[in-house]
């Protein structure tokens, strides 16, 4: 992989983001001024408007739509709060500051801007994505989980006092928190010719010990669970700006599979947004199958595990063959295995023999 | 073998030996007792002529009488009638003595409670009570000086007096010490005052306590309500003593004219019809019956069904208006309603129950309802959870009229009656009879139904005022934040927005 000239890609949203913000404000001023009550119009996020889009293959929302209106006294405050909501957003991104939506709840009492509680302001910052189509992380608002990414890619910051310094992810044995200062970042150059995702901490320490980033040429990403938006971005961002594939490990139970399912196509939740979305990457275990075929050792499928599996098997997003036929085992076996299972066969067993099988059977 | 006396005593010693009853139970009670007890006598002394009543009391500190009581010197003063003064040392200074046998509407019920008071005081200090007093007009100004010989139940005259009265002044006033504990009684003596200000909103009451503190409770109105007519016994009501009193008085020798008048309601046909009812002679002579006939004649008396039940026109309540203004005048409310129920009787006697409502002003708010019990115009400040009124407050379901506990809601209960059901002599709280208790929940329920119209009223402009209040505080924000983020200057005009959200607030209501 060379060196990529894509230095305006970060900036140029920025500038979107503000703009588009500022559209915003104008609209409701223009509003007020010519005597109106201002009202907003936003795709309805309900679940009935949630619909499985096969093209984007992410959910997508509908056609229907929700008015928000001053006039009416319920819309008013949540009205008000989005404006703020707006406005506090438009100074984060002018003044390049980062926020979190704990930090937003706080933040609004500085404004006599009362929240009830947490899940009200994080409701506000959805509306505000739902209206302008952009995430929060576009807003500067990040999420407190973080997760770590490891590998030869050199990034350049964009954040302030760290403009123009460059770093190789390489540089820190722990990885590199995938914060609001990486998630800004340009990518320079990487000599990686895939991704791995990755969902637990111990495992990601494992790979990296064993120079998986080296062996197999990967860059390496902890999703820590379920992976948060910025992480979800962040390997969208490698897969179409590096056109690296991505390849996805988890543990091999309902749970695992909608980590990974997630990363490719996304959450209902999310079903306003563009672009968290890697629809190419693959999940490459730990699939049922391999319970079986490496012999793992398992614990038994617990009765949350088996509903959770027959809701997947309903789920549009699940409709692909090799899906379906590993939630059948799933529910065949009954049993289910953690990553840390192949263990028992030594601690190299899972880079040297289980990882290369699996990259090359889901390439 | 001890040896067992028997002799005989005094209604004084009686009551010496048995001052709990009059509720003289210990120094702090007594000295609320005594302010109580002669307080009433000059509101009736007034109320007897329709005078506005002025009464003042002062209280003061004469000396030390152990570590907790000291002897206090109590004075008070009214503009009432009067006592005539061949009188004076009797209504004084004998107990048992008085103007109260008569049935009608009174606040004392055995013309006892102020000699009990001055009994008290000659007790603890063992000084003579003066009492200073001219029926006014052209008649002179009596002074006097008594104690009573408790053993014979008698007015010891110490000194007498005679001044003109060149003012014509009117009134009586008492003056003599007692000992008790003012510290201890004074939440009550000043409930006490408030009280009975409420329920006598034609009185200018007056008390000085021993540290000169000065309070004051002026009148509002001087409307009185009628003074109470007297009325003969109702024979539903009467019992064995009364008629054994009333045959030793009575001048009439034959059985149908001593019905016919000394009972209420009782006409030359219907005595003649009890008489046959009761199969006792027309003829027969009172002073003839024995005792047998006495108890026989009582219980025929309260069998018979064709008495008319007894005429209210004996009692004298406040009337919506006076209980209005008084309750106005002391809680100072947001808003109150008072309802006045028709006379009923209960064994005879005839009552009238009044009741009121007060939510907000000056009403506290304690996480329960005030509740102001009366009785013919005087504050029952004791016992509160024995009386009728709170059992009968305590079971209505008060979420029906929108009231809950935690409102600041005063409720007013007023008992009028010739003879008040008191469960005790001290006048402490009033016995659950059936016909009061349903009376008493009558009223309730009428007030309630007012209140709840009142609150959900109330709840719509509070509904309306928030509903404006929510617009005025959003939508200059809306403003603010939209102004600075389109990167205006000037802010919108969003006063033409609140007057169209306040023109449609107003037209529902």
């Amino acid at each position: 992989m060379g060196r990529k000239e894509r230095k305006t890609s970060v900036i140029e949203k920025k500038k979107e983001v503000t703009v588009s913000l500022e559209n915003l404000g104008l609209k409701i001023y223009e509003q007020m001024d010519k005597g109106y009550f201002p009202s907003i119009e936003m795709p309805s996020r309900s679940t009935e408007n949630i619909y499985y889009d096969p093209n984007f293959r992410q959910f997508i929302l509908g056609d229907r739509k929700v008015r928000r209106t001053a006039r009416n006294i319920r819309h008013i405050k949540p009205f008000t709060q989005l404006v703020w909501a707006a406005f506090f957003s438009h100074e984060l991104t002018t003044q390049r500051k980062t926020s979190t939506l704990r930090d937003v709840y706080y933040s609004a009492q500085a404004y006599e801007m009362t929240f009830k509680d947490q899940q009200e302001s994080n409701n506000i910052i959805t509306d505000l994505e739902t209206i302008l189509g952009f995430s929060r992380e576009d807003f500067n608002i990040f999420p407190e989980e973080r997760s770590a990414v490891f590998g030869d890619l050199t990034i350049e910051y964009t954040v302030p006092g760290y403009e123009g310094k460059t770093l190789n992810l390489t540089s820190h044995p722990d990885g590199v928190l995938i914060g609001p200062a990486l998630t800004s970042s340009e990518f320079i150059e990487t000599t990686a010719d895939k991704v791995i995702a990755i969902e637990k901490g111990g495992l990601f320490t494992r790979f990296i010990e064993e120079s998986v980033h080296k062996k197999f040429n990967a860059i390496l990403v902890l999703t820590a669970g379920q992976a948060p938006r910025a992480t979800r971005h962040f390997i969208r961002r490698l897969n179409k700006e590096l056109n690296l594939p991505v390849y996805i490990f988890t543990d091999g139970d309902p749970w695992g599979m909608h980590i990974a399912m997630v990363i490719i196509s996304g959450s209902a939740n999310a079903a306003h947004l563009r672009e968290l979305t890697t629809p190419d990457a693959k999940w490459s275990g730990v699939w049922a199958t391999d319970i079986v075929n490496y012999k793992l050792p398992t614990d038994p499928l617990d009765e949350v595990d088996v509903k959770r599996l027959y809701e997947l098997q309903r789920d549009p997003r699940y409709k692909d063959p090799l899906w379906q036929r590993e939630i059948k085992t799933f529910l065949k076996i009954k049993r289910k295995a953690e990553q840390e299972a192949f263990s028992r066969y030594g601690l190299t067993y899972i880079v040297d023999e289980y990882l290369p099988a699996k990259l090359k059977e889901t390439k | 073998m001890a040896q067992v006396t028997f002799e005989e005593i005094s209604a004084s010693d009686f009551f010496y030996r048995n001052r709990d009853i009059a509720g003289f139970t210990n120094p702090s009670r007594a000295i609320f007792a005594a302010i109580r007890e002669l307080v009433e006598n000059s509101l009736d002394a007034a109320e007897g002529l329709k005078i506005p009543p002025d009464i003042y009391v002062r209280l003061s500190q004469e000396g030390e009488a152990s570590k907790e009581t000291h002897v206090y010197r109590l004075r008070v003063e009214d503009n009432g009638i009067g006592v005539p003064p061949r009188h004076i040392p009797s209504a004084f200074g004998q107990v048992l003595f008085g103007s109260k046998y008569k049935l009608k509407q009174q606040r004392g019920t055995f013309g006892l409670g102020g000699k009990m008071a001055i009994l008290y005081g000659q007790i603890t200090t063992h000084q003579p009570a003066t009492i200073i007093s001219s029926t006014g007009g052209m008649s002179k100004i009596y002074i006097y000086k008594l104690m009573i010989d408790i053993q014979r139940n008698r007015p010891i005259i110490l000194d007498r007096k005679v001044v003109i009265n060149k003012e014509h002044w009117q009134g009586t006033v008492v003056e003599f010490c007692l000992e008790g504990d003012y510290l201890r009684a004074m939440p009550k003596i000043l409930e006490y005052f408030k009280q009975t200000a409420m329920v006598n909103p034609y009185a200018n009451l007056t008390f000085v306590d021993p540290k000169g503190r000065l309070y004051r409770f002026s009148r509002v109105t001087r409307d009185m309500p009628d003074p109470p007519k007297e009325t003969l016994p109702h024979p539903y009501g009467v019992d064995v003593e009364l008629l054994q009193r009333l045959i030793q008085v009575t001048p009439y020798n034959n059985m149908l004219d001593f019905l016919k008048n000394h009972f209420h309601r009782v006409g030359e046909i219907t005595a003649r019809k009890f008489l046959e009812f009761a199969n006792i002679s027309p003829s027969k002579k009172p002073n003839k019956l024995s005792h047998q006939e006495i108890v026989r004649l009582m219980q025929m008396l309260k069998k018979f069904k064709e008495f008319l039940p007894p005429d209210a026109g004996c009692l004298s309540p406040l009337g919506e208006e006076l209980l209005k203004a008084g309750i106005v005048k002391e809680l100072n409310p947001d808003f109150v309603v008072v309802h006045q129920r028709k006379p009923s009787t209960y064994a005879g006697h005839p009552f009238i129950i009044e009741v009121g409502i007060a939510y907000g002003g000056e009403v506290p708010r304690k996480g329960s309802f005030v509740i102001y019990r009366f009785a013919n115009r005087i504050p029952l400040l004791y016992d509160e959870a024995s009386d009728v009124s709170v059992k009968v407050i305590n079971s209505m379901n008060w979420r029906r009229y929108k009231v809950t506990p935690d409102m600041p809601i005063a409720i007013v209960v007023h008992v009028c009656s010739t003879k008040v059901p008191y469960k005790t002599v001290g006048k402490e709280f009033i016995a659950d009879r059936p016909e009061v208790r349903r009376e008493i929940a009558n009223g309730l329920r009428e007030v309630a139904r007012q209140i709840r119209r009142f609150l959900t009223k109330r709840e719509h402009v509070d509904r309306e005022r928030k509903r404006l209040g929510v617009f005025s505080k959003y939508l200059p924000k809306i403003a603010q934040f939209s102004t600075r983020l389109a990167g205006m200057d000037k802010s919108p005009d969003v006063e033409k927005l609140l007057r169209s959200v306040k023109k449609f607030g107003t037209e529902g209501t």
